[in-house]
């Protein structure tokens, strides 16, 4: 106990450190630029690893909280002239709702049925986005107004790279929080079994409402963020295959981990930019990687690192 | 309106006819390993685009198809062997990753090999339609049908009269037990792959002449194919043919008759209410877990 | 006056009845035994009496109130702890953090004081975690505390299991097949473990196929056979009983 706090700590630490001295050593604006996607990414892959990593509820439609969130942000700033950050916390507050509508019917299903349930739901959005052309403007996309902070508007890159990096450290800091709280053992009681679980009092399917309700509230705040500095949001954010990429991220990076939920959101953001001059092999690439770390290291990145630290 | 009725029937029942293809292949899968094989749909890409490519480079269709269902084994096989097995102890999640990764290698494959662009396949016998009661079938249609009954029928006649087909039956049952009997249980499972993107690319060397297909055209097909195999419930083999042709009518009907743009969605907005209504599917298996 | 009452309880699965019309009370502060054959419904009697399970027909009844049907989770905060045939301990987690879960009830689970990390959280994770300890070292598990408990031996397990029940401060505890795979050593340690848990005012029962233990502990004992009541009186009433002797004692013996 006393050494996973202090693991903790450090892990936060190391994280705060990580993100201050990024800027510094990135060479230009492009890779500021991807470093903002990965943390945003990362936001949305902390919430996702509440619910797959610890609780052990799989969600192949996340990305819809995602492609809510921006798409809210960007109609009501757009369309209606919100202020940003009230058409954010509307966000927020619809992906809750609807989070906390479904969550008690499919989360009853286990295994392959919930992750069918969740991939319907993620693809139902997608397409409703896709087809509402005069709410969203289609398959083709919407313009997003810029991010407006109390009369203060980001002006560049640094600033946006300041906001999502702490509003990132925040993030892993709650998480971690609760993981270590009587909540977060619930959840991983009920991940090993639930009738166990249950049976100790824990309530199964208020607990899997809660993390279902704040993982959608996550990726909802990381939408919302992206459309803003995007400038320009299109309905395949809240696709397939986006729903896809941010479990990778999550699985890959290692599960029930915050931390590894940072490093791998960070790595499959940052590889495709990377393998970008080599455009025609970057999917063969992005697949065979995703294959190898699976079949090498099952247990995810940062996990099977810290094995192997640990036993040295 | 019995015409149009009809019109939407068949065509429901041929796009059904396929999801019922890709379904069992999951299920075949499914079945014997207990993974979600998320690349099943790119095995019907991979049928698809073969063929179209090699009677580009003139082949004649009928070496054409049965080369690129032969193409599609050897993926299958190779991503039994080289993924799957040596990962045998990952957990269910992590096995679906691989799967994804496999599926996004193969896109990727294709894109490089052969391109992004649409393509489609000249029909098999003809593009005269066939007046039934008023509504018309294509010919490539009553291919589609014959060729997934005929597929159905043959797996049929393999599980239920075959040495080989009960080993496979007896190592989803009990996979220590069967090999206990002394079954090579890990045959058994690149048989499955195998099979499994036969009946996938199978799928696509009908399908293509009606829909187009392209190097992503997979990945609808497949989930299309996973939501049959769990409408019928997961590992029932009669369940994946009855929840394609149901998934396919149901799809037809409301795009005809609700609304086309929301098409894909109504798959998936069937899919949830039957989850919902009976959370392992219509035929899946039923038991309480033992404490 | 009794604590638990369970009047014409029935379970059927796809038409065969596990439980049948089984009718009985359990007295306060005593020891009580369930045995019958293998097949006999005592584990899904388990599963009715503590939620995982609804019944189809019958009444349950804790203190008077009707608690049939109710979820695990109700009934554990009603005071019904329980163990399982076949541990269910959470393999990830440290065998200290497996009795916290036990703990949950007792414990502070506001969200935003859990989110923000609250001292309140860590207040009650040190309590509950002396507890742990104190709980442990009762079934002789003080030294595993912080080993993963996934690692730990079977007949472990289910000591484990009895600690875990026992930090919910449990009324009625029900323990299927506590002895189950523990060696003669181990089966003595756990029936003088019964034996305090019942001096400490809590009442027992015991699904246990070890005849000794369960004579050796039981103040009253229940007869199952196919799903039906057969007998149920103290050890030596049932011991004397001519129907049990044929039907189970006379067979084992």
């Amino acid at each position: 106990m006393i050494r996973r706090r202090e693991a903790r700590r450090g892990g936060l630490g190391a994280l705060a450190a990580v993100l201050l001295v990024l800027p510094f050593v990135l060479p230009n604006t492009y890779y500021l630029n991807v470093a903002i996607l990965a943390g945003l990414n990362a936001i949305a892959c902390i919430g996702l690893n509440l619910l797959i990593g610890y609780a052990g509820q799989i969600s192949l439609g996340h990305a819809a909280f995602f492609g809510i969130g921006a798409y809210v942000s960007a109609i009501l700033t757009a369309g209606q002239g919100w202020p940003p950050v009230l058409a954010l916390l509307a966000a927020l507050v619809l992906n809750g709702a609807l989070a906390f509508a479904v969550a008690r019917p499919i989360l009853r299903l286990r295994g392959h049925y919930l992750a069918m349930a969740t991939l319907g739901l993620g693809i139902i959005v997608a397409i409703v986005l896709a087809q509402e052309v005069r709410l969203t403007g289609g398959p083709d996309g919407m313009p997003v107004p810029p991010l407006v902070l109390l009369g203060w508007s980001p002006p560049g890159e640094a600033a946006w790279y300041g906001i999502v990096a702490v509003l990132l450290w925040i993030a892993a800091w709650l998480s971690l929080n609760l993981a270590r709280s009587p909540i977060g053992r619930a959840l991983a009681a009920l991940n090993a079994s639930e009738i166990a679980a249950a049976t100790a009092g824990v309530d199964v399917a208020r607990h899997k409402s809660l993390v279902f309700v704040l993982s959608a509230l996550y990726a909802s705040l990381a939408g919302s963020l992206f459309a803003h500095y995007a400038g320009f949001i299109t309905p395949a954010k809240a696709g397939f295959l986006q729903s896809v990429e941010l479990v990778t991220m999550v699985v890959l990076g290692g599960m029930a981990s915050t931390f590894g939920a940072v490093v791998g959101a960070a790595i499959l953001t940052a590889l495709p930019q990377i393998f970008a001059t080599f455009h025609e092999y970057e999917t063969i690439a992005l697949g065979a990687i995703l294959m190898g770390i699976m079949i090498f290291l099952p247990r995810g990145l940062v996990p099977s690192l810290a094995r192997l630290a640990g036993r040295r | 309106m019995l015409e149009t009725f009809l019109q939407f029937l068949f065509s429901g029942i041929t796009a059904g006819a396929i999801y019922a293809l890709v379904a069992l292949g999951f299920t075949l899968i499914y079945n014997a390993s207990h993974v979600i094989n998320f690349a099943q749909g790119e095995f019907v890409m991979i049928g698809g685009m073969a063929t179209v490519f090699l009677a580009d480079a003139g082949w004649p269709i009928w070496a054409a198809a049965p080369l690129a269902v032969l193409l599609a084994v050897a993926v299958g096989v190779a991503l039994e062997r080289l993924a799957i097995a040596p990962a045998r102890e990952a957990s269910t999640v992590s096995l679906i990753v691989i799967t994804i990764g496999a599926s996004i290698l193969l896109r990727g494959l294709a894109q490089l090999v052969w391109d992004r662009n649409f393509h489609t396949l000249a029909p098999f016998s003809g593009e005269e339609p066939i007046r039934v009661l008023g509504a018309s079938i294509l010919p490539q249609s009553l291919w589609v049908l014959g060729g997934s009954l005929l597929a159905v029928l043959a797996l049929g006649w393999f599980f239920g009269r075959t040495l080989l087909g009960k080993a496979v039956i007896a190592t989803a049952h009990n996979r220590l037990a069967a090999e206990l009997m002394g079954i090579e249980t890990r045959h058994v499972m690149t048989l499955c792959f195998a099979l499994s993107a036969l009946l996938g690319a199978l799928g696509g060397v009908l399908i293509t002449p009606i829909t187009l297909t392209s190097y992503d055209a997979g990945v609808m097909l497949g989930l299309k194919g996973f939501s049959a195999a769990i409408l019928g419930g997961m590992g029932s083999a009669t369940g994946a043919v009855v929840g394609g042709l149901l998934l396919g009518v149901v799809e037809a009907m409301g795009a005809g008759f609700l609304s086309s743009a929301y098409k894909d969605a109504i798959a998936f907005v069937l899919i949830l209410v039957v989850l919902v209504a009976v959370p392992r599917g219509l035929m899946g298996a039923r038991g309480a877990e033992r404490v | 006056m009794s604590l638990l009452e369970v009047q014409s309880l029935s379970k059927t699965f796809g038409g065969v009845a596990a439980v049948a019309e089984v009718s009985f009370e359990l007295e306060a502060g005593h020891v009580h035994s369930v045995i019958g054959p293998n097949g006999a419904g005592k584990t899904t009697l388990f599963n009715l009496i503590a939620g995982a399970v609804r019944p189809s027909g019958g009444k349950v009844r804790l203190d008077g109130a009707d608690i049939t049907g109710l979820a695990p989770h109700v009934l554990a905060e009603r005071g019904i702890g329980r163990s399982f045939q076949t541990p269910q301990i959470f393999a990830a987690m440290s065998v200290a953090e497996n009795v916290m879960v036990g703990r949950h009830l007792r414990l502070d689970r506001r969200l935003l004081p859990s989110l923000l990390g609250m001292p309140a959280v860590d207040r009650a994770n040190r309590a509950a975690r002396e507890r742990a300890q104190l709980l442990l070292d009762q079934v002789g598990l003080g030294q595993e505390a912080d080993r993963p408990a996934g690692g730990l031996a079977y007949g472990a397990m289910k000591r484990l299991e009895i600690a875990r029940a026992l930090a919910g401060d449990p009324r009625l505890l029900l323990l299927d097949e506590p002895a189950a795979g523990l060696n003669p050593t181990e089966t003595a340690e756990i029936t003088a473990l019964i034996q305090a848990i019942a001096a400490a005012g809590v009442t027992v029962v015991l699904v246990e196929h070890d005849m000794r233990l369960v004579m050796a502990v039981s103040d009253h004992i229940i007869v199952l056979d196919s799903g039906r009541k057969l007998a149920d009186g103290t050890a030596a009433a049932i011991r004397a009983d001519p129907a049990v002797i044929a039907a189970y004692l006379g067979q084992a013996q």
